[in-house]
């Protein structure tokens, strides 16, 4: 009897704990749902701009939209030439001054593992990363745009190719470091120079990932537009000099997608989209560079 | 000996020589600049330090017909819309990350998204500022009217909305490796004991990565405060104090953008030298701070 009493104890208890086990169980799955169920909510939005963005895009595009320049307000048809034109020759220049000088101090960075200088410029990298794109856009207003006496879309490529360093500059340094130490040694040894190892040996070793950097920089400022309204300012018309102002496909978005007529509006969903299928492109360019010519270390 | 006698070799270190030389230079230029980006500001705001000082963060009035510049709503509506951002993106982000970093690693669901992730910080700002006028305004402003508030649609609610998608990404960028980077010894541990996936997440995971999450949130806070585009085109730009979630308001980064070009008067553009000059040194202080509690992280 008293036996028959602890086995039933015993049963509960051990009923008690598979109940406890389950609840545990539960719980564990319904938060893995719950994970699932957010992390799908959460590509939502760039499905939708992607949507969005390609509906309304694809029936503004067409040959006329690509190489006629923007009719004044309120006339219908009109295009965006003048903005990609504008737009490749910011990205040119930026690239031009930025590749050099990022590549620079990126060896600098990889050559250089410990140091003050070496410490206090990774510092300024980060912190330049960080900064604002409208306070570059102040800071070369100041710099360039005042004592040029005007705005240019040469102040324009500054302020896009300094906000180009951080990134060229970190993946340098961060392929440059994965570069086998035997492979610069060895060509030391063979008598040549430092700066030709540099240059001949271990740079071509890094191009992939130094492209990669390149690339995925110029994917970033593509859309900038912050630091674009105080230096290049935007054009109505075709502009080339670069020292003149000029317009470029985010600033036409914002003109025109906060302008009142639906005429523009249609401009700007079709700038966007020729502007997202300038960032795919580029961002696929990369992937398919990582993919293909992985640095082999 | 390979002295002075030999002039192709005398050629080589000279250039060889240069080479050292501009290698640090360019190093030395990268820290001038920054320097230089904060004495401009510095020096740029100083009329308006000088004639507002202490005023210019408790002031409410902006007005630069009357030189008024009081930065207060702009401050509260930068706190505001930032936080409100914070807020709205952390359980995704926190979500994405798990996802990312511990329950699908690798194969072809992780690749895609990924992906997703990667182009969700490609799209511009500007674009997220178009979009959210015409598709999330709209959806925002029938809400307000079911909850019987003034339909702007246009206001804090949408901006704070429009920067958590996109500083998502930048906090599951961090959190992501962080979550990846725990032993797995310790989660092996958890598991031997009997523990379910979601204690070993809640007592090995999150305690371990703690100090990483907190970084990762903290970087994207700063993105958040220095957005401007589409928070320029989605808050209203008011120039009075933010009243509720849902009414226009006004950022330090978006009156930047909407006024520098036409500030007039040595006093109204320092002012707005003076808000970058804030910005600047926000950000800094997050960047260094974030970036210190990363390389604590990876060094432990």
């Amino acid at each position: 009897m008293g036996n028959d009493g602890h086995i039933a104890e015993g049963k509960a208890i051990i009923s008690g704990l598979d109940r406890q086990v389950q609840v545990r169980g539960l719980k564990s799955r319904l938060f893995r749902l719950v994970v699932i169920l957010l992390s799908l909510i959460s590509t939502l939005p760039l499905l939708l701009i992607l949507f969005y963005i390609f509906k309304k895009g694809i029936s503004a595009i067409n040959w006329h939209f690509l190489v006629s320049l923007p009719k004044p307000v309120g006339e219908t048809g009109g295009g965006i030439s003048n903005a990609i034109v504008g737009t490749l020759m910011l990205i040119g220049v930026a690239a031009v001054l930025a590749i050099p000088v990022g590549i620079l101090i990126g060896i600098y960075l990889s050559e250089t593992p410990k140091g003050r200088i070496a410490y206090n410029c990774r510092l300024a990298v980060d912190v330049l990363q960080g900064i604002p794109s409208i306070v570059i856009g102040i800071i070369i207003y100041e710099w360039v745009v005042v004592p040029m006496g005007g705005p240019s879309s040469f102040s324009g490529s500054i302020a896009l190719g300094l906000m180009m360093l951080p990134a060229i500059i970190k993946s340098t340094e961060e392929t440059l470091k994965l570069i086998p130490e035997a492979l610069k040694e060895s060509s030391l040894a063979l008598g040549v120079p430092y700066y030709t190892t540099v240059l001949r040996v271990i740079v071509p070793s890094g191009m992939s990932g130094i492209m990669n950097g390149v690339l995925l920089s110029i994917a970033r400022v593509v859309g900038e537009t912050a630091p674009l309204l105080f230096t290049a300012f935007g054009n109505h018309w075709m502009n080339t000099n670069i020292f003149k102002p000029t317009s470029s496909l985010p600033l036409i978005i914002f003109k025109y997608a906060t302008s009142p007529y639906t005429e523009g509006h249609k401009l700007a969903w079709g700038a966007s989209l020729i502007l997202i299928i300038m960032i795919l492109v580029l961002n696929l360019i990369t992937k398919l560079v990582e993919r293909k010519w992985r640095t082999p270390f | 000996m390979l002295t002075t006698a030999n002039p192709s070799a005398m050629g080589i270190r000279i250039r060889e020589r240069i080479f050292k030389y501009s290698l640090t230079l360019s190093a030395v230029i990268a820290i001038v600049i920054l320097l230089a980006i904060f004495l401009t500001l510095l020096v740029g705001s100083l009329p308006s330090i000088r004639a507002l000082g202490i005023s210019f963060i408790y002031g409410k009035t902006w007005d630069p017909v009357s030189n008024k510049f009081g930065g207060l709503p702009f401050l509260a509506g930068t706190l505001l819309t930032s936080l409100l951002a914070l807020l709205l993106s952390a359980p995704f982000s926190i979500a994405v990350s798990l996802f990312l970093g511990e329950y699908y690693r690798k194969g072809l669901v992780a690749g895609i998204f990924k992906n997703i992730i990667d182009l969700l910080a490609a799209i511009p700002s500007v674009i997220y500022g178009f979009w959210g006028l015409f598709v999330l305004v709209p959806m925002v402003r029938s809400l307000e009217m079911k909850l019987n508030v003034a339909p702007y649609g246009v206001g804090v609610f949408s901006s704070s909305v429009i920067l958590a998608i996109m500083i998502m990404p930048f906090s599951v960028s961090l959190s992501r490796q962080v979550i990846s980077m725990v032993p797995l010894h310790l989660k092996e541990a958890a598991f031997s004991l009997g523990a379910t996936r979601y204690e070993v997440i809640r007592h090995v995971i999150i305690p371990y990565t703690r100090s990483g999450l907190f970084a990762g949130i903290l970087l994207a806070l700063g993105r958040a405060l220095g957005e401007t585009m589409a928070v320029t085109m989605l808050i209203g730009n008011t120039h009075s104090l933010p009243h509720g979630l849902f009414g226009p308001a006004n950022t330090m980064a978006s009156v930047i953008a909407n006024e520098f070009t036409e500030a007039t008067g040595r006093i109204y553009s320092a002012a707005l030298i003076e808000m970058g000059l804030f910005l600047f040194i926000v950000a800094t202080i997050i960047n260094i701070i974030g970036k210190q509690v990363i390389k604590r992280f990876t060094f432990e």
